[in-house]
């Protein structure tokens, strides 16, 4: 037995990303993985609830938020959630170059998402004085999207280095449940982007 | 590579094999050694504080010292001996109690353990450079942030390095429990060790990242200018409070909850008895992990947070009794009838029931919201956690270490040395926490440098200091019968009559755990095949090629890279040349990670025609 045969089958399996037991590990591995990021989040987010009216004499959230960008900046991320379940599509039809499309579609996405995120963090401070430093709100508000950008940022790299790594060698049971397990990774990093949205934009400029 | 690993090796090639295994087995080894460590220098500190309570108005250390030794017995002994002790029993039993070759990730696992040594490491360096950690082992960030020197500092850096090895640890459980159960091996059927080391990981996984954020906050208000507990620019300290909390209540369950099951799988064998209960003791210790995420706030009743609230916290703190008296009935009534072989390992089990049902019931005390603003932060407080911690997983540890030293190690405990320990400890134990309920009663605050003469206090606590005195010895004890067991003879494969699988295979067991995966009848699958089988278990797979994954150097410079820059976080406040091992460290740490990323790590095989030659 060797590690060429087990991993590059003749006939690829309907789901190469569990069909080792390395790629089932992974996969659940993963998910209680995200399920601690969660309680990380959770908690950013009742920090910033309990400090979003700390302005300390600054701009509070209804002057300093714009929804414009930020419903921009939603779309985009939806947008590349979506473009990451065309490629864990493609990698599930065995169908290699199309996978690496659109990952590739959803790495530019998510670099639209940084620039937009770097935009309004810029915009804050030159034009507000809004800091990390200036108040409670401000370090809350810059941890909580700041843990996120770090995230997308995180995940970015690791989409980038899958991807290189991977460029001049097909699909196999050893890499597929790394591509799923990304995959999932972004679908976590926009959810949680739904709930900044909601909790954070929205709920700043109506609540 | 099987057939070498028995020939005498030079001591930098075992080093270098220590230093790169991801075999489970002796991930455990390293665990009990760094949490061993960390036990004796917690336990030292104890001392240091009890002979500073010896007499009223005594002067044996400095106030700022003493706040130091408190602080730093709590945090080590919580963080860095009684969880990697635990952590090193799950290791070294928990893949062979379900009939696995290997755990999940074992990289991961050894990234685990070098993270948790590291950050041990980092934390203890604070006392050489100027000061360690004084603001008690909640470090409540009103004390915190005030706290001058890098004592704190070095107190966030170092739980935070060493906490994200405990998560990696947890996960690896987790999947481990879900996946590489061997045929036949349900979830009803697995022992109870392994089902509360299951439920602990889901607390580890669920309770860390509350810690892991609190330490950021106060990492970015100490270190880089943000107000999330500075009252004068909006903040607020009692979210430091509810996050370390959030954390701190299910850490004490990450403590408990594995002992437990590792008391039912004593109390079964020992007892030659099946456990009493079983189904009804998976789902108390369910239920109590459960409750142990909803009564944080009872460490809180007196921060204000209201009646409703207090009340709520109250009751569901109260309700955490109901599962856990469960489990003492059940502990009896698995004894009651069977036949009772009183070893060193059941010695501590038998001693465990009591003194943790006086804990319990000091527990259910403090919980009644209305009398804890009379206990609050006086030695009743102390005496109770310690029976709990002490009694419950202080007396676990010793009685699985005792249980599966021969698993583990190859060799059997003595006996006799073992119940000595026991006594001695047992007795010490109780002569030093049991009358710290009374001072407390009194008034006697905790975390006090001194006590006044005149007000009672002084007997109390000279009998306390005697108890501590008396533990010491105890472990002294221990320590010897660890060293004088290294001369005796090899131990058998079952030496206790076992009834779960670990006591199937030899002591210590073969690198690759099984040969065949065994195929599993039922609940105590050993016992079964001894009294309905020929003793042997049978095997599920023909004889095959065994897959096993390299061993590995990345775990450790990875730990390294962040443990460099981990001094660079702490010291770039004083310069901004700091920055640089900052960014060295951190970008070693990236480098090692890409560099697992990029390099295929495939594995090997053990061929069939080897493993047809080693002896069973």
């Amino acid at each position: 037995m060797s590690h060429e045969d087990t991993l590059n089958p003749e006939v690829m399996p309907n789901e190469p990303e569990k069909a080792t037991l390395e790629g089932k590990n992974k996969f659940i591995g993963l998910w209680f993985f995200l399920g601690g990021e969660t309680v990380l989040f959770a908690s950013l987010f009742g920090t910033y609830l309990a400090l979003k009216n700390s302005t300390n004499n600054g701009p509070d959230t209804q002057e300093l938020y714009g929804l414009g960008l930020v419903f921009l900046m939603t779309m985009i991320l939806l947008t590349s959630s979506l473009t990451s379940v065309y490629a864990m599509y493609h990698m599930k039809n065995n169908d290699y170059k199309k996978m690496q499309l659109w990952l590739a579609i959803t790495a530019v996405l998510g670099l639209g998402f940084l620039a937009c995120e770097l935009y309004e963090f810029a915009h804050y401070i030159t034009e507000y004085g809004f800091t990390f430093r200036s108040s409670a709100f401000g370090s809350a508000f810059y941890t909580l999207v700041g843990f996120h950008g770090g995230h997308v940022i995180f995940g970015l790299c690791w989409l980038i280095s899958l991807m290189i790594r991977n460029a001049k060698r097909g699909l196999n049971l050893y890499n597929a449940p790394k591509f799923n397990s990304f995959s999932l990774y972004w679908h976590f990093i926009d959810v949680v982007w739904v709930f900044i949205f909601t909790v954070v934009y929205l709920m700043g400029k109506v609540g | 590579m099987s057939t070498t690993a028995t020939q005498k090796r030079s001591i930098g090639a075992v080093l270098w094999d220590y230093m790169t295994t991801i075999d489970h087995k002796k991930i455990a080894h390293l665990y009990l050694i760094g949490g061993g460590f960390f036990f004796i220098l917690g336990g030292l500190e104890a001392v240091v504080i009890r002979i500073q309570l010896i007499k009223p108005d005594n002067d044996f250390i400095s106030a700022g010292l003493y706040n130091q030794m408190i602080t730093m017995h709590g945090t080590t002994m919580i963080f860095l001996a009684a969880m990697p002790i635990i952590l090193a029993l799950m290791n070294a039993v928990l893949p062979l109690q379900i009939g696995a070759r290997d755990v999940a990730f074992p990289f991961l696992n050894s990234l685990g353990f070098w993270l948790f040594m590291f950050g041990g490491i980092l934390l203890n360096c604070s006392w050489f450079l100027g000061g360690a950690p004084d603001g008690g082992w909640t470090s409540y960030a009103s004390f915190a942030l005030t706290s001058p020197g890098h004592g704190i500092d070095f107190y966030v850096m170092g739980l935070q390095i060493a906490g994200a090895g405990t998560l990696m640890g947890g996960i690896n459980f987790l999947v481990t429990v879900i996946n590489m159960r061997a045929p036949g091996m349900t979830y009803m059927r697995m022992p109870l060790f392994t089902w509360a080391s299951f439920i602990t990981s889901v607390l580890i996984l669920f309770a860390f990242p509350a810690l892991t954020v609190a330490l950021f906050l106060l990492m970015f208000d100490r270190m880089f200018g943000s107000a999330f507990f500075d009252v004068t620019m909006g903040g607020n300290s009692v979210i430091w409070q509810h996050l370390f909390w959030i954390f701190g209540h299910p850490e004490v369950y990450i403590l408990i909850l594995p002992v437990f099951g590792l008391f039912s799988d004593l109390f079964s064998t020992f007892s030659k008895k099946r456990l009493f209960g079983y189904t009804a003791m998976v789902f108390a210790t369910m239920l109590i992990a459960f409750l142990g995420f909803m009564v944080w706030a009872h460490h809180m009743f007196t921060v204000g947070l209201g009646p409703v609230a207090n009340s709520i916290f109250a009751i569901g703190t109260m309700a955490i009794a109901v599962p856990t008296g469960i489990k003492i009935f059940n502990w009896l009534l698995t004894m009651w009838g069977g036949n009772i072989k009183i070893t060193a390992a059941m010695l501590w089990a038998l001693g465990f029931i009591p003194s943790f049902t006086i804990g319990g019931m000091t527990g259910v005390m403090l919980g009644s919201a209305v009398a804890d603003y009379q206990y609050h932060d006086t030695y009743f407080v102390v005496a109770h956690f310690h029976y709990v911690i002490v009694g419950g997983t202080v007396f676990g540890v010793f009685a699985g270490l005792h249980y599966w030293w021969p698993k583990m190690f190859g060799r059997i405990l003595h006996e006799g040395l073992g119940k000595w320990t026991f006594w001695l400890f047992f007795i010490g134990f109780h002569l030093t926490f049991f009358i710290q309920h009374f001072l407390g009663l009194m008034g006697m605050p905790r975390r006090y440098w001194v006590f006044l003469e005149g007000q009672e206090l002084d007997l109390g606590n000279w009998i306390s200091t005697m108890g501590a005195f008396l533990m010491s010895v105890g472990v002294i004890m221990f320590l010897i019968n660890v060293i004088i067991t290294i001369k005796s003879p090899k131990a058998p494969a079952d030496p206790w009559d076992g009834r779960t699988l670990e006591w199937a295979i030899s002591s210590p067991p073969k690198f690759y755990n099984f040969k065949q995966l065994p195929l599993i009848r039922g609940l105590d699958p050993l016992w079964i095949e001894k009294t309905e089988g020929n003793g042997k278990i049978p095997p599920a797979e023909p004889l095959d090629d065994v897959h096993m994954p390299n061993n590995t150097f990345l775990p450790f410079l990875m730990s390294l890279g962040f443990f460099v820059a981990g001094f660079g976080f702490i010291y770039q406040t004083d310069h901004k040349l700091m920055l640089l091992p900052l960014y060295i460290g951190m970008a070693f740490a990236l480098g090692c990670m890409a560099v697992r990323s990029f390099k295929d790590d495939l594995g090997y095989y053990i061929k069939k025609e080897d493993l047809e030659r080693e002896a069973d």
